[in-house]
């Protein structure tokens, strides 16, 4: 008798995946792998498909050719992947009862959510906020929720959409901070941003992204040092992409 | 004349402040009839408005329409309509419902239905509008979807029930025609007002006005404090 692994979503395997909205082409025929380990990080221009791509990730959307599977099954559901939206949407409720749905909705026993739901306030920063209505929070505070609604699913991989796009310094680095924390818990973090200093602070690996294409995939070090197509050498170098 | 009015004034504040028996039995059995018409409409029009809003099928943008348009349904139409079913010959004749306070809650139902399913639906397909990929993410099925949606939409749920029963206690065109207006037994604020002004007694029917205005300003109160307290809890 064999012993059987236990279910898990990684590798994330995309073959040849495409994706369109009537004509639109959005993503054009992407294949990746992503593997445990470091943060990958996708980067590109607005408008080259990120966030798509993350949706596709995550399931939320289906490809309309090729497919993506997680663990080598496909359709699974998000049990354990979780992801944070670029502008997250607040519950309308406290910034605690927000933190406690997300328990519930993870199938997390009752008996176990005051305490889960403290150390998640505590990582993400909030405890003196938790009796506030989320939907008054700060930008940068309604990412740190978000991040914690994602993380009391205890998932395996953590997507996140420009997390830090339109935050002050300070709440970026909130922010990244609980990146690195999370990464270094062996939870995989793939993260989308338009921020280059942001990608070389937090990745291990990148994938530059443009129009609906992968250009160039490799790691961090690696891919900053020496570009190998022109396009991610431009993108690098600061030069705008259109 | 100017004489008369305000000893008619004076006399109705008199019967109001009194508590005349014969004055708070009406207003017993209009608050009775409307609050009953909002229950029954309650649990029809909020699965509705939520099937509506949830829901895709063929027609169904049509279906929106004639709801919406069903929110100004004349009462006295209504009324007409409940009467020739529930009369001797009519299809439903033999419940032998006309001229009871059933058959004005059955009437103010069908009047109040479209308001609260129509608002309901409204409310929950704006909020599922904004929920929808941040539930799907959070791996939520389709019963806890729809538990949060009414949850989250609570307030403005609760003001669709008070804007339901503010409709049914100030109508009059339907309960007259499928109540009679039978002293004692189906006799409301508004028919009442109707019947007592056209008597000429005066007293009274500016005694249930002022009741009935009362009413109408506690339940604009109650819709207020709902706004204020949800948007101080749920922001
Ligand atoms: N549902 C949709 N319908 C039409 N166009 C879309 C849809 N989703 C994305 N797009 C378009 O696809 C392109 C890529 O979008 P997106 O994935 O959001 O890029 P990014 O996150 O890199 O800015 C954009 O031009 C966007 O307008
Ligand atoms: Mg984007």
């Amino acid at each position: 008798m064999t012993m059987r692994a236990p279910d898990s979503d990684l590798p994330i395997v995309l073959e040849d995946v495409r994706y369109g909205v009537r004509d639109l082409i959005i993503i054009d025929g992407m294949s990746l792998m992503l593997t445990p380990g470091a943060p990958t990080v996708l980067i590109g221009p607005n408008g080259s498909g990120k966030t798509t791509l993350l949706r596709l990730m995550m399931g939320l959307i289906e490809p309309t050719s090729g497919r993506v599977t997680w663990g080598g099954r496909t359709h699974v559901p998000p049990a354990r992947r979780a992801i944070v939206f670029q502008r997250p949407v607040m519950l309308r409720r406290s910034v605690a009862a927000n933190i406690h749905y997300a328990l519930a909705a993870a199938g997390i026993g009752r008996h176990q959510h005051a305490e889960r739901a403290r150390d998640l306030l505590e990582q993400a920063g909030l405890s003196a906020l938790a009796e506030r209505p989320a939907r008054r929070l700060s930008g940068g505070e309604q990412q740190r929720l978000a991040l914690a609604r994602g993380l009391a699913r205890d998932p395996q991989v953590l997507f996140l959409d420009e997390p830090t796009a339109s935050l002050d310094p300070a709440a970026t680095k909130a922010i990244e901070d609980v990146v690195r924390a999370v990464s270094a818990r062996g939870i995989k973090v793939v993260m989308s941003t338009h921020d280059l200093g942001e990608a070389r602070r937090l990745a291990g690996d990148i994938v530059f992204i443009h129009r609906g294409r992968v250009i160039e995939s490799a790691p961090a070090a690696e891919f900053f040092a020496h570009p190998k197509t022109d396009d991610a050498r431009r993108f690098v170098a600061g030069e705008l992409l259109v | 004349m100017q004489e008369k009015l305000m000893h008619a004034d004076t006399s109705a504040l008199d019967l109001v402040l009194s508590a005349d028996p014969a004055l708070m039995e009406i207003v017993r059995l209009s608050l009775l009839v409307s609050l009953g018409a909002v229950v029954a409409a309650a649990v029809i029009g909020f699965p509705l408005g939520a099937v509506i809003a949830l829901t895709r099928y063929p027609g169904r943008e049509a279906s929106i329409v004639v709801l919406n348009a069903l929110m100004g349904l004349p009462p006295v139409v209504v009324g007409l309509a409940v009467y020739l079913l529930l009369s001797r010959s009519g299809p439903l004749g033999t419940w032998g419902l006309l001229f009871t306070p059933a058959a004005m809650v059955i009437a103010q139902t069908i009047l109040v239905t479209p308001i609260i399913a129509a608002l309901a639906r409204q409310t929950i397909e704006d909020l599922w509008t904004e929920y929808r990929e941040e539930l799907a993410a959070m791996n939520v099925g389709p019963i806890g979807r729809v538990a949060t949606l009414l949850w989250d939409a609570r307030f403005s749920l609760l003001t669709a029930l008070l804007a339901g029963f503010g409709r049914a206690a100030a109508e009059v065109g339907a309960v007259i025609i499928v109540g009679g207006n039978i002293d004692g037994f189906t006799r409301t604020m508004t028919t009442a007002i109707a019947l007592e002004t056209s008597k000429g007694d005066l007293p009274l029917a500016i005694g249930l006005g002022m009741v009935l205005i009362a009413i109408v300003i506690i339940v604009n109160a109650l819709a207020w404090g709902v706004r204020r307290a949800g948007e101080r809890l749920a922001g």
